[in-house]
């Protein structure tokens, strides 16, 4: 076999003495340094690279550049393989592998076209219809067929192991593209002194100069780009990237900028980079696309851009075919005849539209020898896999019979569409502009900038000269005035001579001929044009209709070849303007970006990162299980042997009645609250008193939110006079702080409180049950802790050891009890210090699931109760507000429908059977057989096993509970199919009277 | 994304701020009794299509809280500054 035997024996901007060897399906080819994937399986005569979306056409290399729709493979393997690549945006590399997708066994023999049996079936809304189908169980048989043959690559099922990275970063100005108005842009910019970003998504900077002929100041154009790219990297000020996309302009001119830094291996460091970036002034100058022109089987391999043909031929040295048909609308596709010509490539001939053409050119046609057939149209092109010939038919109306050609590659060019996909995240939709027959932005911001191709300037002088003003005036408009960098110039950039040719005459031709075959106008997704005859005839006839209906423009390439097209056909079908159809507008991205890159390093455990209490050390050691509360990971119990969650924390639970036990609260919120006006503060905060509450004593609170609902409870103690503490729970602990500092900082600035989180500042410990004082009386110095010296609700600061406590007398188990507060970072030497003083009081560390367990015995309410909805009344301590103060949710919680007597307040529940478990989230109802939405009276809210009671207990929420009480109900949970008979009591089941905790 | 140059720590990504709503609202006395001013303080905002007073905290920063002049179409911000006369109650500074 011929090595590469659609190379070009000379020319292109690849470096033939670099050869790079790589695999494309199991197959070692050969390719050079500087080519596309595209153009070294185009070069190895690889035509048919995929198969279609839906019917699983053969398809292949369409374009050059980021706007391909069919030449998607997967490139890498094992849990490296990344699928949907564009060969014509990867850059080849020694040891690439890359293989088809959509298809098998190969891209040439695909069993999966299956679906292009069903093509009747498959049309616009099929999806939608045929759940309305009368057999509808004909349609389920096959659509699990249908779905599986249809769709794109698939991604490794495994962890992406590669690393992502974000970074943030700021310019002055941004240049999006590096073809010559960008160039210019960043240069000129660049001279003022400003600090410029030039981004391009290609892996070769230059954009159209690297397909052009045309001179710059005698230079070729890919030289004289490279000379420019060059200057702008030795300048400190210019950050120069390629492989780059910016895929999305955000508010206040931030963008996303996704950088393929890892596209040259397999394995690389960094697999790609996400930039935020930040600029003051943006310049455009993102180019154009070329646009199909539509006839039958114009998705057949071989039918390509007329520039993406010329872009082969002259950048990378590779023919696309022995015998080239052009197909036009407009001038442009003339420039490929003649650089195929010059590479002595056969040129069957060019078929435009047009009735008439710029004489110049057609003399130009003639010495070269390329026969120019003017009013004609492609019809249909011919092939089974591959082209081998196009039917023509004149547009003169004669009816003149179809002629055949021979060709085995169709360049076309309908035209060229700016890219402003970019211009329209900020400006809104585009407009249609009939002169240019293409979709332009007119109205972006004054710190935005439009030069070059994708502002309608096809003219390589005027994209020069509009580049290089755009970037002087950016500089200028942010006051940089030629304060450049050392041996820059800081003098205007000389604009430099360029030729004026420039694309002309484009004539608008949407309509071709009707033929047998299908014609695509959105390649990557397979609309056809008969889809969007059928959407018009079906009422979907808006464009943001008709893009939901067919699919059109979804697909990855975000319809950019295909939009303007169908917009087209749409107006004549329903005759109108182009203008009067409109536009979809573009959102970010631009292109496809992989989520690992918003992930970055982000990711496991990296992207909760958790909190760890001080003694975190110690609960690993004595094996605790840990539970998540939040970004904490809290001990839920300390297994013995090999005890189950159930029978640990039973134990534990039922030790701390018996004697004594140590949790630890280090996770409670802790809020240090100081200042003359803390009191009132406070009073204004909670629903309760707090004006006269004692140095040296503590007191419960609850707060609401605004709109009357409990937001939060915890007990606030005072330290000093103008001193306090006060603790959250847990899950609100942020919540809080965010409450208090906007009532301090915005509703009432003019109280003298400052306050500040000392979560993180203090461990927390409770040490609870009968035994705890005279545990604690033995390791506390300087405090009595007798009943009388400190009494239920007393705090005091003391030493354990060296180490300076505070001791707080408060319960939350019903036990007489104590909490403990030790700088964070004596938290473990005072927590072994009360074990060492418990061993002989055979203390027992306990965790949440006891902490639960002991606080549900007590109908102490928690985030279970207090879960947004609940109003002070439901949860029973309506008598605790006092009304005749301002406190935050006063008023609204007087709403009619928040003092209803039906509210369901807060209750206890039994199981009838002592030993049924209960669940949290069951309904209560009459019957365990009653109809639940109708009839429910409350929910279980929070459950465990007593014990204390010796059974499953439950707390709840219950319509007219205290009439209730001693009533047979049924706990019921549908989903689960499960139902318990439970009997109502009161939410408090142990000592009511509180004698335990004051003991 | 939006970049909102806190009065304490410079230019920063919204992502470090969270949003508190209309800085217009003002909590009615202390003993007003009338519901129906309760229930707007609460309830009731305006959706303006243009310049919106609103209430941002640094919440990843300084904690300061902020009025923002933002227009609700454009997203410009025109203004920024410590939500109460310039003066912070529980600032960091």
């Amino acid at each position: 076999m011929i090595e590469q035997p659609f190379r070009l024996a000379t020319g292109g901007l690849v470096d033939r003495a670099q050869a790079i060897d790589f695999v494309y399906n199991g197959t070692y080819y050969k390719g050079y340094q500087g080519d596309s994937l595209a153009s070294a399986l185009l070069a190895n005569g690889e035509r048919v690279l995929a198969r279609s979306f839906k019917y699983h056409r053969p398809r292949g290399v369409f374009s050059a550049g980021p706007e391909e729709p069919s030449a998607l493979l997967t490139v890498g393997w094992g849990t490296r393989r990344e699928p949907n690549a564009l060969a014509t945006l990867q850059p080849l590399y020694d040891g690439l592998v890359a293989s088809s997708q959509n298809c098998w066994p190969s891209p040439r023999f695909d069993l999966g076209a299956v679906n292009s049996w069903f093509a009747p079936l498959l049309s616009a809304g099929f999806y939608y219809k045929t759940f309305m189908w009368p057999g509808h169980s004909a349609w389920m048989r096959f659509e699990k067929i249908i779905r599986k043959a249809a769709g794109m690559g698939e991604a490794s099922r495994a962890p992406d192991p590669d690393i992502y990275r974000k970074s943030h970063a700021f310019c002055d100005v941004l240049v999006v593209g590096a073809g010559p108005a960008g160039l210019m842009a960043a240069e000129a910019a660049a001279d003022t002194g400003a600090r410029v970003w030039l981004v391009d998504e290609q892996p070769r900077l230059g954009g159209q100069l690297n397909r052009e002929t045309e001179l710059i100041d005698g230079l070729d154009g890919h030289d004289w780009a490279a000379r420019r790219v060059a200057r702008l990297q030795k300048n400190d000020a210019v950050t120069v990237l390629a492989n780059t996309t910016v895929f999305a302009a955000y508010d206040n001119m931030s963008f996303g900028l996704v950088e393929r830094c890892g596209v040259l291996q397999h394995k690389p460091e960094t697999r790609q980079r996400l930039w935020m970036l930040r600029a003051s002034r943006v310049i455009y100058a993102t180019g154009a696309i070329e646009r199909p022109l539509l006839f039958a089987d114009n998705d057949r391999p071989g039918v390509m851009q007329a520039n993406a043909v010329r872009s082969y031929n002259n950048q990378y040295g590779v023919s696309c075919g022995h015998r080239t048909l052009l197909y036009t609308n407009n001038d442009s596709a003339y420039q490929t005849a003649v650089d195929l010509c010059s590479s002595g490539q056969a040129v069957v001939g060019v078929v435009d539209v047009r009735a008439q053409i710029n004489p110049d050119l057609a003399q130009q046609m003639h010495e070269l020898g390329v026969p120019v057939k003017l009013a004609t149209a492609v019809q249909r092109a011919k092939g089974r896999q591959v082209v081998a010939g196009a039917e023509l038919i004149a547009l003169d109306g004669s009816g003149a019979a179809v002629s055949t050609v021979d060709c085995d590659c169709i360049a076309v060019s309908g035209g060229w569409s700016p890219n402003v996909q970019l211009h329209s995240m900020v400006a809104g939709m585009p407009g249609f502009d009939a002169d240019l027959v293409a979709m332009l932005s007119r109205q972006l911001p004054a710190a935005y900038q439009s030069v070059g191709a994708c502002s309608g300037s096809y003219c390589l002088q005027a994209c020069l000269e509009q580049g290089a003003l755009a970037g002087a005036s950016a500089g200028d408009s942010l006051g940089f005035s030629g304060q450049a960098a050392a041996g820059f110039s800081g003098q205007p950039a000389a604009v430099p001579m360029a030729g004026k040719h420039t694309l002309s005459a484009v004539e608008a031709f949407w309509q071709p001929p009707s033929a047998k075959g299908k014609q695509f106008v959105d390649l990557q997704h397979d609309v056809c044009r008969s889809d969007i005859a059928q959407a018009h005839s079906e009422g979907f006839q808006s464009v943001e209709h008709l893009k939901r209906y067919t699919t059109l423009g979804m697909a990855g390439d975000q319809g950019r070849s295909s939009n303007l097209n169908a917009l087209a056909l749409m107006a004549e079908h329903r005759g109108v303007e182009i203008s009067a159809v409109g536009s979809t507008s573009s959102r970010p991205p631009v292109s496809p970006v992989a989520l690992g890159v918003f992930g970055g390093l982000e990711r496991g455990q990296h992207f909760r990162p958790y909190r760890r209490s001080p003694m975190q050390a110690w609960h690993d050691a004595r094996g605790a299980v840990l539970q998540e509360a939040g970004l904490w990971r809290r001990p839920q119990y300390y297994p013995i042997g090999g005890e189950s969650l159930e029978e640990a924390y039973r134990r534990e639970a039922a030790h701390v009645r018996q004697k004594v036990g140590i949790v630890d609260v280090s996770s409670l919120g802790k809020i240090q609250i100081n200042g003359p006006d803390s009191a009132e503060f406070l009073h204004r905060v909670y629903v309760n008193n707090w004006l006269k509450l004692p140095v040296g004593k503590a007191r419960y609170g609850v707060m609401l939110r605004e709109d009357g609902m409990v937001l939060d409870d915890g007990t606030t103690s005072r330290w000093g006079e103008h001193d306090y503490l006060m603790t959250t729970t847990t899950a609100n602990a942020g919540a809080v702080m965010l409450h208090l500092e906007h009532l301090l900082q915005v509703v009432w600035p003019d109280l003298r409180v400052r306050i500040s989180s000392v979560t993180e500042q203090w461990a927390g410990m409770a040490v609870a049950g009968p035994n705890s004082r005279e545990l604690l009386q033995a390791c506390v110095t300087g405090l009595d802790l007798s009943n009388e010296s400190f009494p239920f609700m007393a705090v005091a600061e003391a030493q354990i050891g060296e180490v300076p406590v505070r001791l707080l007398r408060i319960s939350f188990s019903g036990e007489l009890a104590y909490e403990v507060y030790a700088p964070a970072n004596h938290g473990q030497s005072v927590w072994e210090a009360i074990m060492r003083a418990g061993e002989i009081h055979d203390i027992m560390p306990y965790g949440t699931e006891a902490l639960g367990a002991l606080r549900i015995e007590k109908g102490h309410v928690t985030g279970n109760e207090l879960d947004g909805r609940t109003t002070l009344g439901d949860v029973g301590m309506a008598a605790m507000a006092n009304q005749n103060k301002d406190f935050i949710g006063r008023m609204l919680m007087r709403r009619e429908g928040l003092v209803a007597t039906d509210r369901p307040v807060l209750s206890g529940f039994k199981s009838v059977d002592p030993s049924e478990p209960l669940q949290a989230g069951a309904i209560l109802l009459r019957g365990a057989e009653a109809e639940v939405e109708a009839e429910k009276l409350g929910h279980i809210s929070s459950v465990t096993f007593s014990p204390a009671l010796g059974q499953h207990i439950a707390l709840g929420f219950l319509q007219q509970a205290r009439q209730r009480t001693g009533d047979r109900l049924y706990a019921v949970y549908p989903l689960r199919d499960h139902a318990v008979e439970v009997e109502v009591c009161e939410p408090c089941f142990l000592d009511p009277e509180g004698g335990r905790t004051r003991a | 994304m939006l970049s909102i140059d806190c009065p304490q720590c410079g230019p920063r990504d919204h992502t470090e701020f969270s949003y508190g709503g209309d800085a217009r609202v003002q909590r009615p006395a202390a003993d007003c009794d009338d519901p129906t001013v309760w229930h707007d303080y609460v309830y009731a905002r305006e959706n303006p299509r243009g310049v919106h007073h609103e209430l941002w905290q640094h919440s990843q920063g300084c904690r300061s809280w902020l009025e923002l002049q933002r227009h609700t179409v454009t997203h410009e911000i025109t203004q920024v500054r410590l939500a109460v006369g310039g003066s912070v109650s529980g600032g960091s500074r």
